[in-house]
């Protein structure tokens, strides 16, 4: 078994004419905390939609846990697969939005047991049972039948967060997880995701939280116009950064 | 305080003299009409004694029932051309358009023509002459539903554009299928935009289906027709027709109201009361909702 959870290889990445990424190497090991860093429009957002397939990459190779995701390698040409067998690498890999995107017609348990019923077949009441726990384990054992309109967006990306838990996922993605939030519900959130690091859970974060990043990550990756500009421990890239750009990111954010 | 600082001051509405001038014009209006109504030679008794004839009743019977059974197919083709036209398979997109606007563009009465009168061109159909198939049942069924389906196609196309892109999203990060995705988290959502108008759709399908009339299709305009051709109380007759459609569209209003509040769950925070509830609820006493 191999240490490592993702690899990344020269990946690129093109909206029409603009290159949003233009060659992105990474490793995140398994077990670990990598916090993606940088100014809006980095690329960094589109860079974790490409780890679970949500874009396409033009070129370079992604892998998690050893496979490659949406895509088989023959000869040194990428096919990509068909839809029902990504959507099986999807299951494997968490993900929690900017903007929750909880499904509003059902209930908080109704959003986490949606998944493990339809795509992993679980009985309805096992299911009920784990998605319980997960609700339990994010604070929100009292919300079990509120819809999301009913929560606030603290409660709301907690749910998410239980709802990405319940595929048993082997790694877990998040985009932004607390931007979207009141200031005041941020540390909910951020006690959850650092419970999560604790338990080991492999985590690839995206996020403006520097407090977040230097205290959970293991390490953080900061990327500016598409490309890694440095890359290290949480605690050396953050108090003393080596390249003038991480410098100026860091010194309008902190 | 100045001295001369009332209490209380009391603020006067202006006053809308107009209102009084154009309620007044209104109702005097109206009275012309009853009146004219109530002096004409219509025999309000027929009318009210054919509401319950047998021919009258079993022809609203199948006005409802050609109106549910057509705004079934629509329904059912709606949600078929409008998925077509969103998928990115240029050749069921495009198929998908021509099918929009060929029948939204011809009129119903039209193709209820032509599909009565499909004999003259297929004299056979699968081993059977057209005209033993083609009855006016099955003409008005075929004309009506295939034309609601247009309709119906780009309701729910605009149902499913209404979806934030992040449901599906988020609902593929969790492993479902495209399959899996539009029918347990964008139709869903997509009903509460879709539903409004598909009320207003068979609305109009009940008062629609009367122009089945013109292919013998036995419904209440039909009945109504076959009796006043017998004993001349044309107008009483089609009073009664009247009287009838409006019994059936304001049922369904009715039954849309609840519909759409069942499909607004997650919506809205509290669903607002039913009229039944408050009545209910003004009757036990409570307090006033």
């Amino acid at each position: 078994m191999s240490g490592l959870m993702v690899l990344a290889e020269n990946v690129h990445k093109s909206f029409g004419r603009v290159e949003v990424l233009k060659g992105i190497d990474l490793e995140v090991r398994r077990g670990e905390v990598c916090c993606l860093l940088g100014p809006s429009g980095s690329g960094k957002s589109t860079f974790l939609r490409c780890i679970n397939h949500l874009e396409k990459v033009d070129a370079g190779r992604l892998s998690v846990d050893g496979k490659l995701v949406g895509y088989r390698q023959q000869g040194d040409k990428l096919y990509e697969l068909k839809e029902r067998e990504t959507a099986q690498a999807r299951s494997e890999i968490g993900m929690v939005f900017q903007r929750f995107n909880l499904f509003p017609h059902m209930t908080a348990l109704g959003n986490v047991v949606e998944a493990p019923i339809r795509v992993k077949g679980e009985s309805k009441s096992a299911a009920a049972d784990r998605a319980r726990a997960l609700l339990d384990r994010v604070g929100l054992a009292d919300k079990v039948d509120a819809y999301p309109a009913q929560l606030s967006g603290g409660q709301q990306q907690r749910v998410a967060i239980a709802r990405a838990l319940a595929m048993q996922p082997k790694l877990m993605l998040f985009d932004e997880p607390t931007s979207a939030l009141d200031p005041e519900l941020v540390g909910d959130v951020l006690d959850v995701m650092r419970g999560l690091a604790e338990d080991g859970m492999t985590m690839v974060v995206v996020t403006h939280e520097m407090g977040f990043a230097r205290e959970v990550g293991d390490t953080v990756v900061f990327m500016d116009g598409g490309v890694v500009v440095e890359q290290g421990d949480p605690k050396s890239v953050i108090n003393n950064p080596q390249e003038e750009r991480t410098k100026a990111f860091l010194g309008k954010v902190l | 305080m100045s001295a001369g600082a009332p209490e209380r001051l009391v603020a006067v509405p202006v006053r809308h003299y107009g209102r009084w001038v154009s309620a007044v014009a209104v109702l005097a209006g109206l009275a012309a009409v009853v009146y004219a109504f109530s002096q004409a030679e219509i025999d309000y008794g027929t009318t009210g004694e054919f509401f319950t004839a047998d021919n009258i009743v079993r022809g609203a019977g199948r006005t409802l029932l050609i109106s549910v059974l057509a705004q079934a197919i629509g329904i059912a083709l709606g949600v078929v051309f409008a998925v077509m036209r969103l998928s990115k398979n240029p050749v069921t997109s495009t198929v998908s358009w021509c099918y929009i606007w060929l029948f939204r563009g011809t009129p119903v009465l039209v193709q209820l023509l032509i599909w009565y009168n499909l004999a003259l061109v297929f004299p056979t159909m699968f081993g059977h002459p057209t005209s033993d198939l083609m009855t006016p049942f099955v003409a008005a069924l075929l004309g009506l539903g295939i034309n609601e389906g247009a309709y119906m196609a780009e309701i729910v196309r605009a149902g499913i554009a209404s979806v934030d892109e992040g449901q599906t999203e988020a609902s593929q990060a969790l492993g479902m299928t495209q399959g899996q995705t539009l029918r347990r988290v964008v139709l869903p959502q997509a009903m509460r935009v879709i539903i409004p108008p598909t009320g207003n759709e068979f609305i109009n399908m009940l008062k629609t289906s009367s122009l089945a009339y013109t292919i013998q299709y036995g419904e209440l305009l039909l009945s109504a027709v076959s009796v006043y051709t017998r004993n001349l109380q044309v107008i009483e007759l089609l009073f009664t027709v009247s009287l009838w459609y409006l019994v059936l569209t304001s049922v369904f209003s009715i039954g849309q109201y609840y519909l759409e509040r069942r499909f607004a769950r997650g919506a809205l925070r509290d669903l607002p009361a039913t009229p039944l509830s408050r009545v209910l609820a003004n009757l036990r006493g409570g307090p006033r909702i």
